[in-house]
């Protein structure tokens, strides 16, 4: 009786762990585009350093990144987002917690494109909303890759748009998610 | 048996707790989301790289180009008779450049003495926070010359290229205190190689403080005022003091401000600002800086 006991936790502990892997990147490109569509120029940047993390039991994915990491062709640009708009000294960091909603559906074991479905909550410039998307994980020789387009509305983050750069400045920006990621080995 | 209950309870136990950390866990500081401080630079603690008239520690980005177009009016005092000093302008055009995070260079021409300057301007420290050596506050080094352009006062003595030069060096302390207060001060010699009368000073020294308060995102009060220790003629000038807002649109920036000075460039308003704001010899005028980007930054 001890030993199916011990056998038993046994078990659980092991599944527990062998299964609890998690997928990360200190490397993930995420690009956003604000650009109205009256503007003469584009307004766009991207960030090359998102960290993401997948733990593939439970679905759970999160992504954090840096306001302060977002380069612009130009740099009055990048002057403003962070200043005016972003207030990136207040709110340094952006990040995204939430579950892949259809997690049972993939197997990370076999290689192939599957399409996800990921809620949570994004939080950007101090204000966390819920937000559902799509998204699709490539899973390809032990490494994913994780990518997704939304939109946001700025206002909904507590971001205004004075009227005088309106024509330039769109109401929404679209966010793309582009990270690979590795077996974390923690 | 009761042992059994036991066993069954830890295990319960342990899968419990092990699902629920999993879905609470901030998977982020697990791998290190939180980086350690590294060392970064404390940016815009000015909106332009000049005060009111007095050079800012602040910096053109690298590969931009400022066109900047000052005008001063006449003074207030002289009434409606000149509509408060509209009908006179007076005014500096320059070109700045953003060679580097910390080196610019600009070109100015002025109507006051048709005088050209040019600029360098260099800053060895910059502030910083986190990571080592970071410092607490920008150290910025400028060096300037200025050519009038006037016909020579008197044209029957030999009068030599040299005698139209005169030159300045500064050295500018900032902090941006807060992300509203920004606070400089800037000890500055000019030396000019010819002086109107025998009894001036070839050298003056001058200490300057500048200062922005920020009263909205965009909108921001600026102050900037230059005090002449050594050097300063018995009567008829004063120290030069502005006072103004900076608004911020798109890609351009007003500077609006009151200032006893006329001169735009070190030279003139440390040495030759002749009005004197107990009188109301103050002068309406106002800063349009317009910055280009000409090398566009990788963006991959």
């Amino acid at each position: 009786m001890k030993k199916i006991i011990l056998f038993t936790l046994a078990v659980f502990t092991f599944s527990v762990s062998g299964y609890a892997q998690k997928y990360f990147t200190k490397s993930g490109k995420i690009t956003f585009d604000a650009t109205a569509s009256s503007s003469p120029e584009q307004i766009e940047a991207v960030n090359r350093s998102a960290t993401a993390v997948i733990d593939i039991k439970t679905g759970a994915i999160q992504f954090s990144v840096l306001v302060k990491g977002f380069s612009f062709e130009r740099a009055l640009m990048e002057e403003h987002f962070n200043e005016n708009y972003m207030e990136s000294n207040k709110f340094p960091k952006s990040e995204f917690k939430g579950t892949i909603a259809n997690n049972t559906t993939v197997d990370y074991s076999k290689d192939g494109t599957y399409n996800v479905k990921v809620q949570g909550k994004l939080t950007i410039h101090g204000v966390t909303k819920d937000i559902n998307t799509d998204g699709k994980l490539v899973i390809q020789g032990g490494k994913i890759n994780a990518t997704a387009d939304f939109n946001v509305l700025l206002t909904d983050y507590g971001i205004s748009i004075p009227g005088l750069v309106a024509d330039k400045v769109g109401k929404t920006a679209k966010i793309s998610v582009n990270c690979s990621l590795e077996l974390f080995k923690g | 048996m009761k042992r059994f209950q036991l066993y069954a309870l830890i295990a319960a136990i342990s899968v419990f707790a092990n699902t629920a950390s999993a879905q609470d866990e901030d998977l982020l500081s697990m791998v290190g989301g939180d980086e350690k401080p590294q060392k970064e630079r404390v940016k815009y603690a000015f909106k332009s790289p000049r005060v009111i008239n007095s050079h800012s520690i602040e910096f053109l980005n690298p590969g931009t180009l400022d066109f900047r177009i000052l005008h001063r009016f006449g003074q207030l005092d002289q009434g409606y008779k000149n509509f408060f000093g509209l009908d006179q302008a007076s005014m500096r055009m320059s070109f700045d450049f953003g060679i580097m995070h910390n080196l610019m260079a600009g070109v100015g021409r002025s109507t006051f003495k048709k005088e050209l300057d040019a600029f360098v301007k260099y800053a060895p420290i910059r502030q910083s926070t986190g990571g080592k050596l970071s410092s607490p506050v920008t150290l910025a080094l400028v060096s300037g010359i200025t050519m009038d352009g006037m016909p020579w006062a008197d044209p029957s003595r030999t009068n030599y290229f040299t005698s139209r030069l005169a030159y300045y060096f500064q050295a500018i302390i900032g902090r941006k205190f807060s992300e509203g207060f920004s606070l400089q001060v800037s000890p500055t010699m000019v030396h000019r190689n010819l002086v109107q009368l025998e009894g001036d000073p070839n050298n003056i020294y001058a200490l300057g403080v500048g200062g922005r308060l920020k009263l909205s995102k965009r909108i921001a009060l600026t102050w900037d005022y230059n005090h002449v220790l050594v050097g300063m003629p018995d009567s008829g000038y004063y120290n030069p003091l502005s006072v103004g807002v900076d608004i911020e649109t798109g890609g351009h920036v007003f500077q609006l401000h009151f200032s006893n000075a006329t001169g735009m460039n070190e030279r003139a308003f440390i040495t030759e600002t002749t009005g004197n704001w107990g009188k109301g010899e103050v002068r309406f005028g106002f800063n349009l800086s317009r910055v280009f980007q000409l090398k566009k930054k990788k963006k991959d």
